[in-house]
């Protein structure tokens, strides 16, 4: 059917924050399907309170709403704009739920708008656990024997019916959340209990448990005339028990015969017919691995993260094909734009190999457990292609930067066999590397094969790489062997480590016999078509084929540095700094060339750039890519650490680093360096010390006298950082950092309780551009990542905002800035002192550049190329504050990472973030709070309890509490306070002391929020970690500052009905 | 041991030797496929052709007997990146290497099967050379890679003797009660399957067999299978469908059968460039306008132009390039088709016109 004409204006509704589960994946599919709307003529109203995303730009959507995502604002959103449609499956789990909101309670219908793309009976059928259960006995697709249960005691009597282990799974949540196995009673009812309270409509299914099956996926389209076709299939390597987000998955499946792949296959597309799904859908399967038995495990009726990954895997856009569907058109009425000659209802035909590794945040969490359950835990994921599954695999483990270069480096050769086989049994992120190591002590195949219930393919292709090793260990290094490593992927350094020798050795033994990586094309069609994508992937032994497309006619080529995978402290922001930059290029007729290996990125999607090479970002990956490609520059400042370290490396290879150089970079980011532009520019500092040494720091830490804030230098998100009150504590802080990162110098500085201030601001080597001054809401000490983040900055001073200003660019000179820098400081007593300085873009560009509507990272890119502040257009210096205010909310994913802590300090831990604006400064805050997901008051009820240097200012916010008529709990020496001060607080007993206890209190589910502020130290205060874990994992809030406390406070005290709220449409700032 | 694969033009890859160590001289052709070598190497439409796979990881589930869909492999050789060393599969009863072996078919692996994909796309089918000897020049064999010809590829592939097919695996009764002929022209085992398996009784008769006898049974339907070749190396052949298609009587074809059909009633067929070989190929019904993913195997194709409205209409066009997928006959219960609805490898969402072939015979 051709397009449907009555379409003319939908709302399309993004996913929000970035949590685990809900990633940067719903950005990519977002901005896809809102071009493709666009292309079509189709006015678009966009939703999304996140604002690092690309699909919250201005040029994206016609109107851009940057609004918390909840019913009423949505509601009062469909009033202002009347959309005659809504498209709710592109926003995740978030947006579809709100889609089914608003559909069934009858609001559309009255309003006149259509839910396109999939109807909302499709989605019922779909998601609710009896419906679906329903649905698929209709057409004979089995399901595990499963219950829905609303009740505890239910779950208890239906589990002892089928037995355990169950599977747990709670109806509408993200990414699993809430769900489980239980091997016995006890753990049914903890799991269940949370799993009914985090369910949306308080239903738990409990299933017999399919653990150990194989977990195979099927990534498949349906248009409106009923056509079907599969995108993709993905096999899972860690059998069924660990939620795919969390697997190592390789596409296509390896270990089915067709027999098995079609009988899901065509169990997959019955189902989506049976749906009625007019999109794209997921739907997964457990295969027994002896027979042909397999069930249904769930069915996603909308782009997914696997959808994401299906996409880069096979180059068939879903979610672009998905809003063209939405529109009326049939899959053969879309054309394939990989071939440009096929259309999109043909099946893409893979003739490589993929490789899914999930990264995971326990490098952020060290006290969290590292199982893997079917509880999602990772926060982003890298991809690789290549042309045998050994490569795939070695190059997506390096791509991860988790100082892996191969399986050899993980050590577990301590263990003894025995060590071993129990080790196997443990599900975690390392299982591949403890494989390997039962390989290498001889442990059989069978043994491992049993124990861990993965595919003997699998186990015997880690072997095939632990002989390699082997051999490059025992044999001499032959122009054959080191063929067949390079074949295999092994890096030039893990084969010099190996075998004994200097990287350099390697090199030159490449070198002579030819042996370098050739690039071959993603092209949907295993090359049975002639195809134009510009997207590559590098194999070793092979003809090159990226010299084979048409050239771009253009005089420059850049190469742009993407950020490798999200993870916490480096996000989906640097995602939207690099696609703007690579925009910028090619906009000043640059020939742009991509490399990243995330596959939930905008910037991986093959549009986005000329060339986009899907490849791991290490030295040794980016110098093949140079090799062929000979860029004239390469810009690093976009892709946040994981670009910058490699500019040297860039530089040795002959490729000149647009914008401000290495050696600048190097002065800010190198201690001693760094206070000599300091001290050249008057600008002033906490005091602080470069150590090398706990002996050194204790020294240092005299001299500055305490608190003092301990951090290795070159770290990603305030890792490692801590505020030290005591030697004992300096002690262990150093002792922690030694053990990760030991060469590096640490860095000891005087803590300043001051008000945090940061700017980005876009230098041409002349003038700067201030687009705006932040100001942080938490005084200084927790991550600027994590803080809520005020601009324009409201309680600051003229004099100020003047040092700021006037030290921005006196900095910017110093360290000859072109492009982009970031800079923290702190005011103290109308003073200002630098705290940090990064020449590069900055976790804040993306939302500043939004609502002050001055395009960052264009401008850098421009003043990178060589124009000026002024020759763009714009007056040099601050530039004049929008007349709203946008408060930038950080979002945390603490719930889903058992055992993570949950108190805020110098060491960043949220996962996303969402924005509130408003004129109004209460409205803007409790936007940003509704955006968070915070809703109170509820119960009138909180748990005020905090270390003795908070006690003087816990009055203050007792008595607002009380006057908001809260009832007020606190624990002894914080009720003592209160009471002593007139607030009404009733005391409760220590978790250790005698019920009824804090946690009886936390566990009864009418507590609005607990506030707990954590003493110091890494002795953590066993009490106040329980306490504030429990919150979490019930659901109820738990702040961890005085000061979000306070925030959170305005609001309250503030009516701010959600459906009267102002929305403010973002795309008009800048334009009018 | 090393193995080498010299193509008419003189392109030469370098690999490793895998199956039997002889020398072979075939057509080369390119499958896209991701699953399903076993049955590949078992249809018998590829007699007189070496089968390179683009997927480049081959083996990994083994072979398991009851997938095959001949006797034996029919392909002169098989071409492969990778063939995997372990064969995982609860149903494997042999891996790929002993499966060669043990039925004396080379095969070359490790080397750039895109690179040869992209030769065969860019300049065509062509003949090539497995070997594994290393003097070898281009000069020395390019005469014998010319004068290759798959030639009459059918009477090697067809039964001797007609036969009657027996399943257990019943996943329908529709059709029980008829009775249908099936002409092996290279059949695929799971063309029979489909119809036994939905309760017909169905006797296969080898290629050459006369339409007198195969009508002296009275069938209520006949189905003629797909089949390897040049159609028109299979003048005879032709004639007797002719004949056959004359009876009244309903008939289903499949690829070469279709192929024939087409001749038999005046219609031509040529060469496509490079074929259509794998599991992913769109076509279009032109009556419904669904479009179905097929499974494809076949090298030849009908003008659908040689064929007067009068005679047949269109009923299916491959999305991708516009050729001819399905004829329907006119005034007659006729219907052919390019595609394999058995699957075997590949999509399953055409089966149900074999259960359209059972409606055709019941009314």
């Amino acid at each position: 059917m051709p397009r449907n004409k009555e379409i003319k204006k939908v709302l399309v509704i993004g996913s929000g924050p970035i949590v685990i589960g809900q990633a940067a994946e719903f950005d990519y599919a977002g901005t896809q399907a809102c071009r493709s709307l666009r292309e079509e003529g189709v006015e678009v109203v966009l939703i999304n309170s996140n604002p690092a995303t690309i699909m919250t730009d201005g040029d994206i959507a016609d109107k851009v709403y940057i609004e918390p995502l909840t019913v009423p604002v949505l509601k009062s959103l469909i009033e202002k704009e009347k959309p005659d449609s809504i498209l709710p499956t592109l926003g995740g789990q978030a947006g579809l739920n709100l889609g089914m909101e608003l559909a069934e309670s009858g609001f559309l219908e009255e309003k006149g708008v259509k839910l396109i793309g999939t109807t909302a009976e499709t989605i019922r059928k779909a998601e609710d656990r009896l419906e679906f259960k329903k649905t698929m006995e209709k057409i004979a697709e089995p399901c595990a024997p499963s219950m829905i249960v609303e009740n505890l005691e239910d779950g208890i009597a239906f589990a002892k019916q089928i037995g355990y282990p169950v599977v747990l799974r709670p109806a509408y949540t993200l990414g699993g959340s809430g769900g489980g196995i239980a091997a016995n009673e006890g753990e049914l009812r903890e799991i269940l209990a949370n799993g009914l309270r985090l369910s949306r409509v308080g239903q738990v299914l409990v299933e017999r448990s399919i653990a150990g099956w194989k977990e195979i996926e099927y990534e498949v389209m349906r248009d409106g005339a009923g056509n079907v076709i599969t995108v993709c299939n993905m096999e899972n390597i860690d059998p069924v028990g660990v939620h795919t987000g969390d697997s190592i998955v390789v596409a296509p499946s390896q270990t089915l015969g067709d027999k098995e792949y079609q009988m899901l296959r065509s169990a997959a597309l019955n189902i989506i017919d049976e749906l009625k799904i007019t999109g794209g859908c997921n739907v997964q399967f457990a295969l027994h691995p002896e027979s042909l038995e397999y069930c249904v495990i769930e069915v996603n009726p909308r782009v997914s993260r696997s959808s994401a990954l299906a996409s880069k895997a096979t180059g068939y856009p879903i979610a672009k094909v998905a809003a063209k569907i939405a529109l009326g058109y049939n899959l053969d009425e879309i054309k394939n734009a990989v071939t440009g000659e096929t259309y999109a209802s043909f099946e893409p035909a893979l003739d490589y190999c993929v490789v899914k590794l999930p990264r995971l945040p326990f490098d952020k969490f060290i006290t969290a457990k590292r199982t893997l359950t079917t509880q999602m835990k990772a926060t982003g994921e890298v991809m690789s292609i290549c042309g045998c599954f050994e490569g795939a695999l070695m190059k997506a483990i390096r791509s991860l930067e988790q100082h892996v270069q191969s399986l050899a480096v993980n050590d577990f050769s301590h263990l003894t066999r025995r060590e071993l086989i129990r080790r196997l049994d443990v599900v975690d992120d390392q299982r591949i590397y403890v494989i390997a190591e039962a390989i290498r002590k001889g442990i059989e195949r069978e043994t491992i094969h049993d124990m861990t219930q993965i595919d003997r393919w699998f186990i015997d292709k880690i072997a095939v790489l632990v002989e390699m090793e082997q051999r490059l260990r025992n044999e001499e290094l032959t122009p054959e062997l080191l063929r067949e490593a390079k074949r295999m992927e092994f890096p030039d350094e893990t084969i010099a480590e190996l075998s004994g020798k200097e990287k350099e050795e390697i090199r030159r033994m490449r070198s002579a016999e030819g042996i370098f990586a050739s690039f071959k094309m993603v092209d949907t069609c295993a090359a049975e078509f002639k195809a134009v994508t510009p997207y590559f992937y590098s194999v070793y032994g092979g003809e090159d084929e990226s010299g084979e497309l048409p050239g771009t006619g253009k005089e420059k080529k850049v190469l742009v540095l993407g950020s490798g995978p999200i993870r916490i402290g480096q996000g989906i922001e640097f995602d939207y700094c690099s696609v703007h930059a690579a925009w910028a290029f090619e906009k000043a007729g640059y020939e742009t060339v991509i490399v990243n290996n995330n596959p939930e990125t905008v910037s991986t999607d093959f549009d986005i750039a000329d060339k986009l090479y899907f490849e791991p970002l290490t030295e040794e990956d980016v110098e093949n890519i140079v090799r062929i490609e000979k860029p004239d520059g390469a810009v690093v400042q976009f892709g946040g650490q994981t670009a910058i370290k490699l500019t040297e490396a860039l530089m040795r290879m002959g490729v000149p680093i647009l914008g401000t150089s290495a050696e600048n970079v190097d002065k800010a980011e190198d201690r001693e360096l760094f206070d000599e532009v300091l001290s050249e520019t008057g600008i002033r500092r906490p005091a602080g010390h470069t150590v090398f040494t706990e002996e050194e720091a204790i020294k240092a830490a005299k001299d500055l006298g305490y608190p003092v804030l301990v951090r290795p230098s070159y770290v990603l998100g305030g890792q490692g950082m801590r505020i030290a009150f005591h030697d004992g504590e300096l002690r262990e802080f150093i002792g922690i950092i030694n053990r990760v990162a030991q060469d590096h110098p640490i860095l000891v500085d005087k803590y300043m309780m001051g008000k945090e201030l940061e700017v980005d601001a876009v230098s041409d080597g002349k003038d700067i551009l201030i687009p705006g001054i932040m100001e942080h809401i938490e005084r200084a000490g927790i991550h600027s990542g994590d803080s809520i983040s005020v601009y324009p900055a409201r309680t600051i001073s003229e004099r100020v905002k003047e040092l700021v200003t006037d030290y921005t660019k006196r900095l910017a000179m110093a360290l000859k800035v072109k492009g982009m820098i970031n800079i923290q400081y702190i005011a103290m007593d109308e003073e200002v002192y630098c705290i940090e300085v990064n020449p590069r873009s900055s976790r804040t560009v993306p939302y500043i550049s939004k609502v002050t509507g001055i395009p960052i990272v264009e401008l850098a890119a421009r003043a990178i190329m060589g124009e000026s502040i002024r020759g763009m257009g714009y007056e040099p210096g601050l530039a004049k504050p929008a007349e709203y205010y946008a408060i930038k909310m950080p979002v945390f994913s603490f719930e889903k990472i058992y055992g993570a802590e949950t108190s805020l300090g110098p060491e960043m831990k949220s996962t996303g973030e969402c924005l509130g604006i408003s004129r109004d400064y209460n409205e803007a805050l409790y936007k940003a709070f509704a955006g968070a997901g915070f809703r109170l008051p509820k119960y009138r009820q909180v748990i005020l309890t905090v270390k003795d240097s908070d006690k003087a200012e816990i009055i203050g916010i007792g008595k607002r509490f009380e006057a908001l008529g809260y009832r007020i709990y606190a624990t002894r020496s914080t009720a003592k306070v209160l009471q002593e001060n007139g607030v009404n607080a009733l005391k409760v007993n220590k978790i250790h002391q005698e019920s009824p206890n804090v946690l009886d209190l936390i566990l009864g589910h009418k507590i609005d929020l607990v506030v707990d502020t954590p003493t110091q130290g890494f002795q953590k205060n066993r009490d106040g970690f329980l306490i504030r874990r429990i919150s979490i994992e019930t659901g109820v809030y738990c702040l961890t500052a005085l000061d979000t406390v306070n925030a959170l406070l305005d609001t309250m005290e503030h009516e701010n009905p959600d459906g009267s709220l102002e929305l403010y449409d973002i795309a008009r700032v800048g334009k009018e | 041991m090393k193995a080498y694969l010299i193509l008419e033009d003189g392109t030469r890859f370098a690999g490793e030797s895998i199956g039997a160590k002889k020398d072979v001289i075939s057509e080369i052709v390119f499958n896209t496929s991701m699953t399903g070598y076993p049955e590949i190497l078992t249809d018998p439409s590829y007699a007189g052709q070496a089968v390179c796979l683009t997927y480049p990881l081959i083996g990994n589930y083994g072979i398991c007997r009851e997938d095959l869909q001949s006797s034996r492999p029919w392909p002169d050789a098989l071409i492969v990146r990778e063939c995997s060393r372990m064969a995982s599969n609860f149903r494997s009863d042999i891996t790929l290497q002993d499966y060669l072996e043990q039925y004396e078919i080379p095969g070359i692996a490790g080397i750039d099967t895109r690179a040869l994909t992209k030769v065969l796309r860019e300049k065509g089918t062509m003949n090539g050379m497995i070997t594994t000897r290393s003097g070898l020049s281009y000069e020395e064999i390019r005469s014998d890679l010319e004068a290759y010809r798959t030639g009459d590829v059918v009477q090697k592939v067809s039964c001797r003797e007609s036969y009657d097919v027996k399943t257990d695996q019943i996943q329908s009764r529709e059709g029980e009660g008829l009775k249908v002929a099936l002409l092996d022209v290279g059949m695929k085992k799971d063309i029979a399957l489909s119809l036994a398996g939905r309760g017909l009784s169905v006797k296969v008769y080898p290629a050459w067999t006369k339409a007198e006898e195969i009508l002296k049974e009275d069938p209520d339907g006949i189905m003629i299978s797909n089949g390897p070749g040049d159609p028109k190396e299979c003048g005879e052949i032709i004639g007797e469908i002719a004949k056959l298609s004359r009876a009244g009587i309903p008939i289903f074809a499949i690829c070469l059968g279709h192929q024939l059909m087409a001749l038999a009633h005046g219609g031509d067929t040529h060469r496509l460039k490079y074929g259509h070989r794998g599991g992913n190929h769109p076509v279009k019904d032109r009556e419904s306008g669904r479009v179905y993913i097929t499974s494809q195997n076949h090298g030849y194709v009908v003008d659908e132009a040689s064929l007067p409205e009068s005679v047949a209409s269109a009923a299916f066009t491959n999305v991708n390039d516009g050729t001819n997928e399905g004829l329907s006959y006119q005034g007659k219960k006729i219907f052919t088709v390019q595609f394999h609805p058995e699957a075997s490898p590949g999509p399953q969402d055409t089966s149900f016109l074999f259960d359209r072939f059972i409606k055709a015979m019941k009314g």
